[in-house]
Protein backbone atom coordinates (compact mmCIF):
# COMPACT_ATOMS: atom_id res chain seq x y z
CA UNK A 1 0.00 0.00 0.00
CA UNK A 2 3.06 2.20 0.37
CA UNK A 3 3.31 3.63 -3.13
CA UNK A 4 -0.38 4.34 -3.51
CA UNK A 5 -1.55 7.24 -5.66
CA UNK A 6 -2.64 10.23 -3.61
CA UNK A 7 -5.23 12.83 -4.47
CA UNK A 8 -7.17 15.39 -2.48
CA UNK A 9 -10.93 14.83 -2.60
CA UNK A 10 -11.43 18.50 -3.55
CA UNK A 11 -9.67 17.58 -6.83
CA UNK A 12 -12.15 14.77 -7.26
CA UNK A 13 -14.93 17.32 -6.77
CA UNK A 14 -13.51 19.50 -9.54
CA UNK A 15 -13.12 16.55 -11.89
CA UNK A 16 -16.65 15.31 -11.24
CA UNK A 17 -18.04 18.81 -11.89
CA UNK A 18 -16.27 18.93 -15.24
CA UNK A 19 -17.89 15.63 -16.19
CA UNK A 20 -21.28 16.81 -14.97
CA UNK A 21 -21.01 19.88 -17.20
CA UNK A 22 -21.57 17.65 -20.21
CA UNK A 23 -24.07 15.27 -18.64
CA UNK A 24 -26.47 17.65 -16.95
CA UNK A 25 -27.21 21.11 -18.26
CA UNK A 26 -29.18 22.03 -15.17
CA UNK A 27 -26.01 22.01 -13.13
CA UNK A 28 -24.76 25.47 -12.16
CA UNK A 29 -21.75 26.09 -9.93
CA UNK A 30 -21.31 28.90 -7.42
CA UNK A 31 -18.26 29.77 -5.36
CA UNK A 32 -17.22 32.48 -2.92
CA UNK A 33 -13.77 33.68 -4.02
CA UNK A 34 -12.17 30.30 -3.41
CA UNK A 35 -12.63 28.66 -6.82
CA UNK A 36 -8.93 27.86 -7.10
CA UNK A 37 -8.81 26.15 -3.71
CA UNK A 38 -12.17 24.37 -3.82
CA UNK A 39 -11.47 23.29 -7.43
CA UNK A 40 -14.81 24.56 -8.65
CA UNK A 41 -12.53 26.63 -10.89
CA UNK A 42 -12.16 23.52 -13.05
CA UNK A 43 -15.83 23.81 -13.92
CA UNK A 44 -15.42 27.54 -14.52
CA UNK A 45 -12.80 26.77 -17.17
CA UNK A 46 -14.95 24.17 -18.83
CA UNK A 47 -18.26 25.97 -18.61
CA UNK A 48 -17.86 29.66 -17.71
CA UNK A 49 -21.47 30.50 -18.60
CA UNK A 50 -22.76 28.25 -15.82
CA UNK A 51 -20.23 29.34 -13.19
CA UNK A 52 -20.88 32.25 -10.83
CA UNK A 53 -18.35 33.71 -8.42
CA UNK A 54 -20.35 35.37 -5.66
CA UNK A 55 -17.33 36.96 -4.05
CA UNK A 56 -16.67 36.82 -0.33
CA UNK A 57 -20.34 36.64 0.58
CA UNK A 58 -21.33 33.14 1.64
CA UNK A 59 -24.75 33.97 3.06
CA UNK A 60 -25.80 35.51 -0.23
CA UNK A 61 -24.32 32.59 -2.13
CA UNK A 62 -26.53 30.15 -0.23
CA UNK A 63 -29.65 32.25 -0.74
CA UNK A 64 -28.90 32.69 -4.44
CA UNK A 65 -28.53 28.92 -4.81
CA UNK A 66 -31.92 28.44 -3.17
CA UNK A 67 -33.48 30.82 -5.69
CA UNK A 68 -31.81 29.07 -8.60
CA UNK A 69 -33.12 25.74 -7.30
CA UNK A 70 -36.70 27.03 -7.25
CA UNK A 71 -36.30 27.61 -11.00
CA UNK A 72 -35.15 24.08 -11.74
CA UNK A 73 -31.38 24.57 -11.65
CA UNK A 74 -29.16 22.18 -9.72
CA UNK A 75 -26.69 24.43 -7.90
CA UNK A 76 -23.42 23.00 -6.65
CA UNK A 77 -22.07 25.54 -4.21
CA UNK A 78 -18.63 25.57 -2.73
CA UNK A 79 -16.41 27.29 -0.23
CA UNK A 80 -14.48 26.05 2.79
CA UNK A 81 -16.56 23.97 5.23
CA UNK A 82 -16.14 26.68 7.86
CA UNK A 83 -17.70 29.34 5.68
CA UNK A 84 -20.59 27.22 4.33
CA UNK A 85 -21.70 24.94 7.15
CA UNK A 86 -20.38 27.45 9.66
CA UNK A 87 -20.84 30.99 8.37
CA UNK A 88 -23.99 30.30 6.41
CA UNK A 89 -25.58 27.73 8.69
CA UNK A 90 -28.81 29.54 9.18
CA UNK A 91 -29.23 30.34 5.49
CA UNK A 92 -28.64 26.66 4.74
CA UNK A 93 -31.14 25.65 7.40
CA UNK A 94 -33.92 28.02 6.44
CA UNK A 95 -33.45 28.60 2.69
CA UNK A 96 -32.21 25.15 1.66
CA UNK A 97 -33.13 22.70 4.41
CA UNK A 98 -36.64 23.78 5.36
CA UNK A 99 -37.94 24.17 1.77
CA UNK A 100 -35.99 21.00 0.87
CA UNK A 101 -34.15 22.59 -2.05
CA UNK A 102 -32.22 20.59 -4.59
CA UNK A 103 -28.91 22.25 -3.72
CA UNK A 104 -25.60 20.41 -3.35
CA UNK A 105 -23.45 22.00 -0.69
CA UNK A 106 -19.89 21.00 -1.51
CA UNK A 107 -17.61 22.07 1.29
CA UNK A 108 -13.87 21.66 1.00
CA UNK A 109 -11.06 22.11 3.53
CA UNK A 110 -12.97 20.32 6.27
CA UNK A 111 -11.32 19.23 9.51
CA UNK A 112 -7.89 19.93 10.94
CA UNK A 113 -6.09 18.70 7.82
CA UNK A 114 -6.56 22.30 6.64
CA UNK A 115 -3.23 22.63 8.44
CA UNK A 116 -1.36 25.92 8.70
CA UNK A 117 -4.35 28.28 8.41
CA UNK A 118 -5.27 27.20 11.94
CA UNK A 119 -8.39 27.11 14.08
CA UNK A 120 -10.45 29.77 12.31
CA UNK A 121 -10.36 27.70 9.13
CA UNK A 122 -10.48 24.16 10.56
CA UNK A 123 -14.13 23.17 10.67
CA UNK A 124 -14.64 20.25 13.04
CA UNK A 125 -18.33 20.92 13.51
CA UNK A 126 -19.82 20.74 10.01
CA UNK A 127 -21.09 17.17 10.24
CA UNK A 128 -22.81 17.97 13.53
CA UNK A 129 -24.41 21.12 12.11
CA UNK A 130 -25.56 19.56 8.86
CA UNK A 131 -26.83 16.33 10.50
CA UNK A 132 -29.10 18.37 12.69
CA UNK A 133 -31.02 19.79 9.72
CA UNK A 134 -34.11 17.71 8.89
CA UNK A 135 -33.93 16.12 5.45
CA UNK A 136 -30.27 16.93 4.83
CA UNK A 137 -28.16 14.14 3.35
CA UNK A 138 -24.61 14.26 4.71
CA UNK A 139 -21.75 12.59 2.88
CA UNK A 140 -18.08 12.38 3.81
CA UNK A 141 -16.12 10.51 1.12
CA UNK A 142 -12.96 8.60 1.96
CA UNK A 143 -10.95 8.94 -1.23
CA UNK A 144 -10.87 10.16 -4.81
CA UNK A 145 -12.95 7.33 -6.28
CA UNK A 146 -15.63 7.65 -3.63
CA UNK A 147 -15.69 11.43 -3.79
CA UNK A 148 -16.27 11.47 -7.53
CA UNK A 149 -18.99 8.87 -7.21
CA UNK A 150 -20.61 10.86 -4.41
CA UNK A 151 -20.79 14.03 -6.53
CA UNK A 152 -22.40 12.12 -9.38
CA UNK A 153 -24.87 10.46 -7.02
CA UNK A 154 -25.73 13.81 -5.46
CA UNK A 155 -26.50 15.24 -8.91
CA UNK A 156 -28.95 12.40 -9.57
CA UNK A 157 -30.53 12.65 -6.13
CA UNK A 158 -33.44 15.01 -5.51
CA UNK A 159 -32.96 17.10 -2.36
CA UNK A 160 -30.33 18.91 -0.34
CA UNK A 161 -26.98 17.18 0.03
CA UNK A 162 -23.92 18.23 2.01
CA UNK A 163 -20.62 16.74 0.85
CA UNK A 164 -17.40 17.28 2.77
CA UNK A 165 -14.05 17.27 0.96
CA UNK A 166 -10.49 17.49 2.20
CA UNK A 167 -7.56 19.71 1.41
CA UNK A 168 -4.68 17.20 1.64
CA UNK A 169 -3.73 14.57 -0.86
CA UNK A 170 -5.10 11.28 0.42
CA UNK A 171 -4.37 7.69 -0.64
CA UNK A 172 -6.68 6.39 -3.36
CA UNK A 173 -7.48 2.93 -2.00
CA UNK A 174 -10.86 2.18 -3.55
CA UNK A 175 -10.62 0.58 -6.97
CA UNK A 176 -12.72 2.05 -9.73
CA UNK A 177 -13.70 -1.30 -11.31
CA UNK A 178 -15.56 -2.78 -8.39
CA UNK A 179 -16.46 0.38 -6.48
CA UNK A 180 -20.18 1.00 -6.09
CA UNK A 181 -21.54 4.07 -4.34
CA UNK A 182 -25.01 4.14 -2.94
CA UNK A 183 -26.23 7.02 -0.77
CA UNK A 184 -26.97 5.72 2.71
CA UNK A 185 -25.15 2.40 2.33
CA UNK A 186 -22.12 1.69 4.48
CA UNK A 187 -19.35 -0.45 3.09
CA UNK A 188 -17.84 -3.46 4.79
CA UNK A 189 -14.18 -3.14 3.84
CA UNK A 190 -12.79 -5.87 6.03
CA UNK A 191 -14.57 -8.53 8.00
CA UNK A 192 -13.63 -9.29 11.59
CA UNK A 193 -15.10 -10.57 14.83
CA UNK A 194 -13.16 -9.03 17.73
CA UNK A 195 -14.01 -5.36 17.32
CA UNK A 196 -15.46 -3.02 14.67
CA UNK A 197 -13.82 0.16 13.47
CA UNK A 198 -16.34 2.51 11.88
CA UNK A 199 -14.68 5.36 10.03
CA UNK A 200 -15.44 8.17 7.63
CA UNK A 201 -13.47 10.44 5.29
CA UNK A 202 -9.70 10.47 5.59
CA UNK A 203 -9.88 8.11 8.54
CA UNK A 204 -11.13 5.12 6.54
CA UNK A 205 -7.75 4.35 5.04
CA UNK A 206 -6.02 4.87 8.38
CA UNK A 207 -8.47 2.38 9.89
CA UNK A 208 -7.61 -0.20 7.24
CA UNK A 209 -3.94 0.24 8.10
CA UNK A 210 -4.79 -0.13 11.77
CA UNK A 211 -6.73 -3.35 11.09
CA UNK A 212 -3.71 -4.79 9.30
CA UNK A 213 -1.49 -3.97 12.25
CA UNK A 214 -4.06 -5.48 14.61
CA UNK A 215 -4.17 -8.69 12.58
CA UNK A 216 -0.47 -9.12 13.21
CA UNK A 217 -1.21 -8.91 16.91
CA UNK A 218 -3.94 -11.54 16.60
CA UNK A 219 -6.85 -9.12 16.76
CA UNK A 220 -9.47 -9.54 14.09
CA UNK A 221 -10.94 -6.09 13.43
CA UNK A 222 -13.86 -5.39 11.17
CA UNK A 223 -13.66 -2.11 9.19
CA UNK A 224 -16.72 -0.26 8.00
CA UNK A 225 -16.69 2.83 5.81
CA UNK A 226 -19.63 5.10 6.57
CA UNK A 227 -19.52 7.61 3.72
CA UNK A 228 -23.12 8.66 4.28
CA UNK A 229 -23.47 9.92 7.81
CA UNK A 230 -27.08 10.83 7.26
CA UNK A 231 -29.17 8.83 6.60
CA UNK A 232 -26.90 6.36 8.35
CA UNK A 233 -26.80 2.67 7.47
CA UNK A 234 -28.32 1.23 10.63
CA UNK A 235 -28.23 -2.38 9.48
CA UNK A 236 -24.50 -2.55 8.98
CA UNK A 237 -23.93 -0.96 12.38
CA UNK A 238 -26.40 -3.16 14.29
CA UNK A 239 -24.93 -6.26 12.67
CA UNK A 240 -21.42 -5.18 13.62
CA UNK A 241 -22.48 -4.42 17.17
CA UNK A 242 -24.08 -7.82 17.57
CA UNK A 243 -21.29 -9.77 15.92
CA UNK A 244 -18.23 -7.99 17.34
CA UNK A 245 -19.58 -6.57 20.59
CA UNK A 246 -17.67 -3.30 20.51
CA UNK A 247 -17.30 -0.34 18.15
CA UNK A 248 -14.58 2.24 17.70
CA UNK A 249 -15.55 5.25 15.61
CA UNK A 250 -12.98 7.43 13.87
CA UNK A 251 -13.56 10.81 12.28
CA UNK A 252 -11.66 13.99 11.47
CA UNK A 253 -14.35 16.00 13.26
CA UNK A 254 -15.44 16.80 16.77
CA UNK A 255 -16.49 13.82 18.86
CA UNK A 256 -19.56 15.93 19.56
CA UNK A 257 -22.35 15.48 17.04
CA UNK A 258 -20.45 13.64 14.36
CA UNK A 259 -20.09 10.06 13.14
CA UNK A 260 -19.39 8.73 16.62
CA UNK A 261 -22.56 10.05 18.12
CA UNK A 262 -24.57 9.02 15.07
CA UNK A 263 -23.30 5.46 15.47
CA UNK A 264 -23.79 5.49 19.24
CA UNK A 265 -27.38 6.64 18.76
CA UNK A 266 -28.06 3.60 16.60
CA UNK A 267 -26.43 1.10 18.96
CA UNK A 268 -27.95 2.63 22.08
CA UNK A 269 -31.43 2.02 20.72
CA UNK A 270 -30.97 -1.19 18.86
CA UNK A 271 -27.91 -3.11 20.01
CA UNK A 272 -26.22 -1.59 23.06
CA UNK A 273 -22.47 -2.18 23.02
CA UNK A 274 -19.52 -0.08 24.08
CA UNK A 275 -18.79 2.70 21.55
CA UNK A 276 -15.46 4.52 21.86
CA UNK A 277 -14.90 7.63 19.79
CA UNK A 278 -11.75 9.01 18.17
CA UNK A 279 -12.04 12.58 16.91
CA UNK A 280 -11.34 16.12 18.01
CA UNK A 281 -11.97 16.05 21.74
CA UNK A 282 -14.03 19.19 22.30
CA UNK A 283 -11.17 21.50 21.39
CA UNK A 284 -10.19 23.91 18.65
CA UNK A 285 -7.47 23.09 16.18
CA UNK A 286 -4.23 24.99 15.68
CA UNK A 287 -1.65 25.77 13.00
CA UNK A 288 0.82 23.22 11.70
CA UNK A 289 1.41 20.86 8.79
CA UNK A 290 -1.71 18.74 8.18
CA UNK A 291 -0.14 15.34 8.68
CA UNK A 292 1.58 16.44 11.86
CA UNK A 293 -1.71 17.72 13.27
CA UNK A 294 -3.54 14.49 12.41
CA UNK A 295 -0.86 12.52 14.26
CA UNK A 296 -0.90 14.83 17.27
CA UNK A 297 -4.66 14.45 17.55
CA UNK A 298 -4.53 10.69 17.30
CA UNK A 299 -6.17 10.64 13.89
CA UNK A 300 -3.76 8.05 12.57
CA UNK A 301 -3.41 4.28 12.22
CA UNK A 302 -1.20 3.87 15.31
CA UNK A 303 -3.69 5.42 17.67
CA UNK A 304 -6.65 3.72 16.01
CA UNK A 305 -4.94 0.35 16.45
CA UNK A 306 -4.09 1.07 20.08
CA UNK A 307 -7.62 2.17 20.92
CA UNK A 308 -9.19 -0.73 19.02
CA UNK A 309 -6.91 -3.19 20.83
CA UNK A 310 -7.81 -1.79 24.23
CA UNK A 311 -11.47 -1.90 23.30
CA UNK A 312 -11.34 -5.50 22.05
CA UNK A 313 -9.54 -6.54 25.23
CA UNK A 314 -12.02 -4.75 27.47
CA UNK A 315 -14.98 -6.78 26.25
CA UNK B 1 5.53 65.36 8.36
CA UNK B 2 9.17 66.21 8.83
CA UNK B 3 11.74 64.34 6.77
CA UNK B 4 13.42 62.62 9.73
CA UNK B 5 10.17 61.16 10.99
CA UNK B 6 9.19 60.09 7.51
CA UNK B 7 12.54 58.39 6.98
CA UNK B 8 12.26 56.60 10.30
CA UNK B 9 8.81 55.32 9.39
CA UNK B 10 10.02 54.19 5.98
CA UNK B 11 12.89 52.32 7.61
CA UNK B 12 10.53 50.64 10.07
CA UNK B 13 8.11 49.73 7.28
CA UNK B 14 10.95 48.15 5.35
CA UNK B 15 11.95 46.07 8.39
CA UNK B 16 8.34 45.04 8.89
CA UNK B 17 8.21 43.88 5.28
CA UNK B 18 11.32 41.80 5.86
CA UNK B 19 9.62 40.23 8.87
CA UNK B 20 6.62 39.36 6.71
CA UNK B 21 8.78 37.60 4.16
CA UNK B 22 10.75 35.87 6.93
CA UNK B 23 7.57 34.53 8.53
CA UNK B 24 5.84 33.36 5.39
CA UNK B 25 9.04 31.82 3.99
CA UNK B 26 9.68 29.82 7.15
CA UNK B 27 6.04 28.75 7.41
CA UNK B 28 6.04 27.70 3.75
CA UNK B 29 2.53 29.15 3.60
CA UNK B 30 0.66 32.34 4.44
CA UNK B 31 -0.42 35.56 2.79
CA UNK B 32 2.32 37.95 1.67
CA UNK B 33 0.41 40.05 -0.92
CA UNK B 34 -2.10 41.78 1.33
CA UNK B 35 0.40 41.92 4.19
CA UNK B 36 2.77 43.96 2.07
CA UNK B 37 0.06 46.28 0.73
CA UNK B 38 -1.00 47.31 4.25
CA UNK B 39 2.47 47.66 5.76
CA UNK B 40 2.93 51.42 5.48
CA UNK B 41 -0.38 52.32 7.07
CA UNK B 42 0.15 49.68 9.74
CA UNK B 43 3.60 51.08 10.45
CA UNK B 44 2.16 54.55 10.85
CA UNK B 45 -0.50 53.24 13.25
CA UNK B 46 1.88 51.34 15.53
CA UNK B 47 4.84 53.71 15.36
CA UNK B 48 3.21 57.12 15.22
CA UNK B 49 -0.49 57.04 15.93
CA UNK B 50 -1.63 54.42 18.38
CA UNK B 51 -1.28 54.67 22.11
CA UNK B 52 -0.14 51.17 23.07
CA UNK B 53 2.35 49.75 25.56
CA UNK B 54 4.30 46.64 24.58
CA UNK B 55 5.10 46.08 28.27
CA UNK B 56 1.42 46.10 29.11
CA UNK B 57 -0.44 44.72 26.11
CA UNK B 58 -3.79 44.54 27.92
CA UNK B 59 -3.62 48.12 29.25
CA UNK B 60 -7.27 49.19 29.53
CA UNK B 61 -6.90 52.62 27.98
CA UNK B 62 -4.88 51.58 24.96
CA UNK B 63 -6.00 52.24 21.43
CA UNK B 64 -7.27 49.04 19.81
CA UNK B 65 -6.38 47.48 16.48
CA UNK B 66 -8.46 44.79 14.82
CA UNK B 67 -7.10 43.01 11.79
CA UNK B 68 -10.42 42.22 10.18
CA UNK B 69 -8.55 40.80 7.18
CA UNK B 70 -6.99 38.25 9.50
CA UNK B 71 -5.07 36.40 6.79
CA UNK B 72 -2.62 39.33 6.83
CA UNK B 73 -1.41 38.20 10.26
CA UNK B 74 2.21 38.17 9.04
CA UNK B 75 2.06 41.99 8.80
CA UNK B 76 0.46 42.39 12.22
CA UNK B 77 2.94 40.00 13.86
CA UNK B 78 5.88 41.75 12.26
CA UNK B 79 4.63 45.17 13.40
CA UNK B 80 4.02 43.88 16.93
CA UNK B 81 7.46 42.23 17.07
CA UNK B 82 9.22 45.37 15.88
CA UNK B 83 7.24 47.39 18.39
CA UNK B 84 8.53 45.13 21.16
CA UNK B 85 5.54 42.94 22.03
CA UNK B 86 7.64 39.82 21.41
CA UNK B 87 11.04 39.00 19.88
CA UNK B 88 11.50 39.60 16.14
CA UNK B 89 13.16 36.17 16.02
CA UNK B 90 9.80 34.63 16.91
CA UNK B 91 8.44 35.60 13.47
CA UNK B 92 10.17 32.47 12.16
CA UNK B 93 7.80 30.29 14.19
CA UNK B 94 4.76 31.49 12.21
CA UNK B 95 2.19 28.73 11.63
CA UNK B 96 4.30 26.05 13.30
CA UNK B 97 2.97 23.51 15.78
CA UNK B 98 2.93 25.03 19.26
CA UNK B 99 3.65 28.57 18.04
CA UNK B 100 1.95 31.64 19.47
CA UNK B 101 1.85 33.03 15.96
CA UNK B 102 -1.13 31.15 14.54
CA UNK B 103 -2.05 31.27 10.87
CA UNK B 104 -4.73 33.80 11.76
CA UNK B 105 -4.63 36.14 14.79
CA UNK B 106 -5.44 34.50 18.13
CA UNK B 107 -5.95 37.04 20.90
CA UNK B 108 -5.67 34.35 23.58
CA UNK B 109 -2.12 33.46 22.65
CA UNK B 110 -0.37 36.46 21.15
CA UNK B 111 0.60 39.60 23.08
CA UNK B 112 -0.71 42.71 21.36
CA UNK B 113 -3.44 41.00 19.37
CA UNK B 114 -6.68 42.71 20.38
CA UNK B 115 -9.12 40.47 18.55
CA UNK B 116 -9.19 36.98 17.08
CA UNK B 117 -9.91 37.08 13.35
CA UNK B 118 -9.57 35.15 10.10
CA UNK B 119 -13.15 34.67 9.07
CA UNK B 120 -13.60 37.74 6.88
CA UNK B 121 -16.15 40.38 7.76
CA UNK B 122 -16.25 39.67 11.47
CA UNK B 123 -13.42 41.74 12.90
CA UNK B 124 -14.97 45.05 12.00
CA UNK B 125 -18.07 44.22 14.06
CA UNK B 126 -15.88 43.50 17.07
CA UNK B 127 -14.14 46.82 16.48
CA UNK B 128 -17.55 48.49 16.63
CA UNK B 129 -18.16 46.77 19.95
CA UNK B 130 -14.87 48.07 21.32
CA UNK B 131 -15.71 51.59 20.19
CA UNK B 132 -19.12 51.31 21.80
CA UNK B 133 -17.51 50.14 25.06
CA UNK B 134 -15.35 53.27 25.05
CA UNK B 135 -18.48 55.40 24.75
CA UNK B 136 -20.20 53.50 27.58
CA UNK B 137 -17.15 53.92 29.83
CA UNK B 138 -16.41 57.50 28.78
CA UNK B 139 -12.94 56.58 27.65
CA UNK B 140 -11.07 58.30 24.90
CA UNK B 141 -9.21 55.43 23.30
CA UNK B 142 -9.67 54.94 19.57
CA UNK B 143 -10.33 51.76 17.62
CA UNK B 144 -8.85 50.92 14.22
CA UNK B 145 -10.07 48.11 11.98
CA UNK B 146 -8.26 47.05 8.81
CA UNK B 147 -10.41 45.52 6.08
CA UNK B 148 -9.65 44.01 2.68
CA UNK B 149 -11.37 45.31 -0.44
CA UNK B 150 -12.51 41.76 -1.14
CA UNK B 151 -13.58 41.36 2.46
CA UNK B 152 -16.04 44.22 2.15
CA UNK B 153 -18.13 42.00 -0.13
CA UNK B 154 -19.35 40.39 3.11
CA UNK B 155 -22.76 41.70 4.15
CA UNK B 156 -21.65 41.81 7.78
CA UNK B 157 -19.22 44.62 6.93
CA UNK B 158 -22.16 46.80 5.97
CA UNK B 159 -24.18 45.76 8.99
CA UNK B 160 -21.22 46.95 11.04
CA UNK B 161 -21.02 50.19 9.05
CA UNK B 162 -24.71 50.92 9.54
CA UNK B 163 -24.37 50.28 13.27
CA UNK B 164 -21.23 52.40 13.72
CA UNK B 165 -22.74 55.39 11.94
CA UNK B 166 -26.06 55.08 13.70
CA UNK B 167 -24.39 54.89 17.10
CA UNK B 168 -22.13 57.85 16.15
CA UNK B 169 -18.95 55.92 16.88
CA UNK B 170 -16.54 58.72 16.00
CA UNK B 171 -13.82 56.83 17.89
CA UNK B 172 -13.91 54.14 15.22
CA UNK B 173 -11.76 54.33 12.12
CA UNK B 174 -11.94 51.63 9.47
CA UNK B 175 -9.26 51.35 6.83
CA UNK B 176 -9.98 49.56 3.56
CA UNK B 177 -6.92 48.15 1.83
CA UNK B 178 -7.90 49.02 -1.72
CA UNK B 179 -5.38 46.88 -3.58
CA UNK B 180 -7.91 45.83 -6.21
CA UNK B 181 -7.33 42.09 -5.82
CA UNK B 182 -8.90 39.17 -4.01
CA UNK B 183 -8.17 35.45 -4.44
CA UNK B 184 -10.08 34.75 -7.64
CA UNK B 185 -8.80 37.89 -9.37
CA UNK B 186 -9.63 41.60 -9.60
CA UNK B 187 -12.38 42.69 -7.23
CA UNK B 188 -14.10 44.36 -10.18
CA UNK B 189 -14.25 41.00 -11.98
CA UNK B 190 -15.31 38.81 -9.05
CA UNK B 191 -18.12 40.69 -7.30
CA UNK B 192 -17.35 44.38 -7.39
CA UNK B 193 -17.78 46.32 -4.15
CA UNK B 194 -17.09 49.57 -6.03
CA UNK B 195 -17.54 52.46 -5.71
CA UNK B 196 -16.15 52.13 -2.19
CA UNK B 197 -15.87 55.75 -0.93
CA UNK B 198 -19.41 56.52 -2.09
CA UNK B 199 -20.75 53.46 -0.26
CA UNK B 200 -19.17 54.51 3.02
CA UNK B 201 -20.40 58.05 2.52
CA UNK B 202 -23.91 56.77 1.96
CA UNK B 203 -23.62 54.79 5.18
CA UNK B 204 -22.85 57.99 7.04
CA UNK B 205 -19.08 57.84 7.37
CA UNK B 206 -16.48 60.55 7.12
CA UNK B 207 -14.51 59.24 4.12
CA UNK B 208 -10.91 59.97 3.17
CA UNK B 209 -9.17 58.45 0.17
CA UNK B 210 -5.38 58.27 0.28
CA UNK B 211 -2.33 56.73 -1.32
CA UNK B 212 -1.52 53.92 1.13
CA UNK B 213 2.20 54.25 0.49
CA UNK B 214 2.53 57.99 1.10
CA UNK B 215 3.24 58.82 4.76
CA UNK B 216 2.19 62.46 4.41
CA UNK B 217 -1.23 61.43 3.18
CA UNK B 218 -1.47 58.71 5.82
CA UNK B 219 -0.72 61.20 8.58
CA UNK B 220 -3.14 63.79 7.24
CA UNK B 221 -5.92 61.21 7.10
CA UNK B 222 -5.52 59.97 10.67
CA UNK B 223 -5.18 63.53 11.97
CA UNK B 224 -8.35 64.60 10.17
CA UNK B 225 -10.22 61.52 11.41
CA UNK B 226 -9.60 62.52 15.03
CA UNK B 227 -11.19 65.93 14.49
CA UNK B 228 -14.48 64.62 13.12
CA UNK B 229 -17.23 64.36 15.71
CA UNK B 230 -20.41 62.27 15.54
CA UNK B 231 -19.33 60.02 12.67
CA UNK B 232 -16.97 57.10 12.21
CA UNK B 233 -14.23 57.51 9.61
CA UNK B 234 -13.39 55.27 6.66
CA UNK B 235 -9.95 55.63 5.14
CA UNK B 236 -9.85 54.16 1.66
CA UNK B 237 -6.18 53.32 1.30
CA UNK B 238 -5.31 52.83 -2.36
CA UNK B 239 -2.44 50.37 -2.33
CA UNK B 240 -0.39 47.97 -4.39
CA UNK B 241 -0.65 44.32 -3.45
CA UNK B 242 2.82 42.86 -2.88
CA UNK B 243 4.37 46.33 -2.35
CA UNK B 244 8.12 46.11 -1.72
CA UNK B 245 8.84 42.86 -3.56
CA UNK B 246 9.09 43.34 -7.31
CA UNK B 247 7.79 39.98 -8.47
CA UNK B 248 4.79 40.06 -6.12
CA UNK B 249 3.50 43.45 -7.29
CA UNK B 250 -0.16 43.39 -8.32
CA UNK B 251 -0.29 39.62 -8.65
CA UNK B 252 -3.35 37.76 -7.32
CA UNK B 253 -1.18 34.62 -7.34
CA UNK B 254 0.86 36.03 -4.44
CA UNK B 255 -2.21 36.44 -2.28
CA UNK B 256 -1.66 33.22 -0.40
CA UNK B 257 1.61 31.67 -1.55
CA UNK B 258 5.00 31.45 0.14
CA UNK B 259 8.27 32.22 -1.66
CA UNK B 260 10.72 29.38 -2.20
CA UNK B 261 14.40 29.79 -1.22
CA UNK B 262 15.37 31.52 -4.43
CA UNK B 263 12.39 33.86 -4.31
CA UNK B 264 13.04 34.50 -0.63
CA UNK B 265 16.62 35.55 -1.41
CA UNK B 266 15.46 37.93 -4.13
CA UNK B 267 12.82 39.49 -1.87
CA UNK B 268 15.27 39.95 0.98
CA UNK B 269 17.91 41.44 -1.30
CA UNK B 270 15.43 43.94 -2.66
CA UNK B 271 14.29 44.94 0.81
CA UNK B 272 17.86 45.12 2.13
CA UNK B 273 18.81 47.38 -0.74
CA UNK B 274 15.83 49.60 0.01
CA UNK B 275 16.80 49.70 3.67
CA UNK B 276 20.44 50.53 2.87
CA UNK B 277 19.35 53.39 0.62
CA UNK B 278 17.11 54.76 3.37
CA UNK B 279 19.77 54.46 6.04
CA UNK B 280 22.45 56.23 3.98
C1 LIG C 1 -15.67 34.38 5.56
C2 LIG C 1 -14.46 34.05 4.77
N1 LIG C 1 -14.60 33.62 3.50
C3 LIG C 1 -13.53 33.29 2.78
C4 LIG C 1 -12.27 33.36 3.32
C5 LIG C 1 -11.06 32.94 2.52
N2 LIG C 1 -10.25 34.10 2.10
C6 LIG C 1 -9.14 34.46 2.77
S1 LIG C 1 -8.41 35.82 2.16
C7 LIG C 1 -9.59 35.97 0.95
C8 LIG C 1 -9.51 37.09 -0.04
C9 LIG C 1 -9.43 38.40 0.64
O1 LIG C 1 -9.26 39.43 -0.26
P1 LIG C 1 -9.07 40.92 0.29
O2 LIG C 1 -10.08 41.17 1.33
O3 LIG C 1 -9.05 41.81 -0.86
O4 LIG C 1 -7.66 40.82 1.03
P2 LIG C 1 -6.23 41.40 0.60
O5 LIG C 1 -6.24 41.69 -0.85
O6 LIG C 1 -6.04 42.64 1.39
O7 LIG C 1 -5.25 40.33 0.99
C10 LIG C 1 -10.53 34.93 1.06
C11 LIG C 1 -11.68 34.73 0.16
C12 LIG C 1 -12.16 33.81 4.65
N3 LIG C 1 -10.97 33.89 5.27
N4 LIG C 1 -13.26 34.15 5.35
MG1 LIG D 1 -7.64 42.97 -1.82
Amino acid sequence: MADMIKKATRESYGEALVELADINEKVVVLDADLAEATKSGMFKKKCPERFFDCGIAEANLVGTAAGLATCGKIPFISSFAMFLAGRAFEQIRNSIGYPHMNVKICATHAGISVGEDGATHQCNEDIALMRAIPGMTVISPSDHIEAKAAVKAAADFEGPVYIRFGRVAAPVFNTSDDYKFEIGKGLLLRDGKDVTIVATGLMVYESLLAAEALAEQGIDARVINIHTIKPIDKDIIIKAAKETGAILTVEEHSVIGGLGEAVAAVTAEEAPVKVVKIGMNDKFGYSGPALELLKLEGLCADNIAAKAKALAESK
Amino acid sequence: MNETTKKELMITACKIRMGIIEGVYNAKSGHPGGSLSMTDVLTYLYFKEMNVDPQNPKWEDRDRFVLSKGHCAPALYSALAHKGFFPVEELKTLRKVGARLQGHPDMKGTPGVDMTSGSLGQGVSAAGGMALAAKIDNKDYRVYAYLGDGEIEEGQVWEAAMFAAHKKLDNLCVIVDFNGLQIDGAITDVNSPCPIPEKYEAFGFNVITIDAHDFDQIEAAFEQAKTVKGKPTAIIAVSTKGKGVSYMLNKASWHGAAPNKEQYDIAMEELKAELAALEE
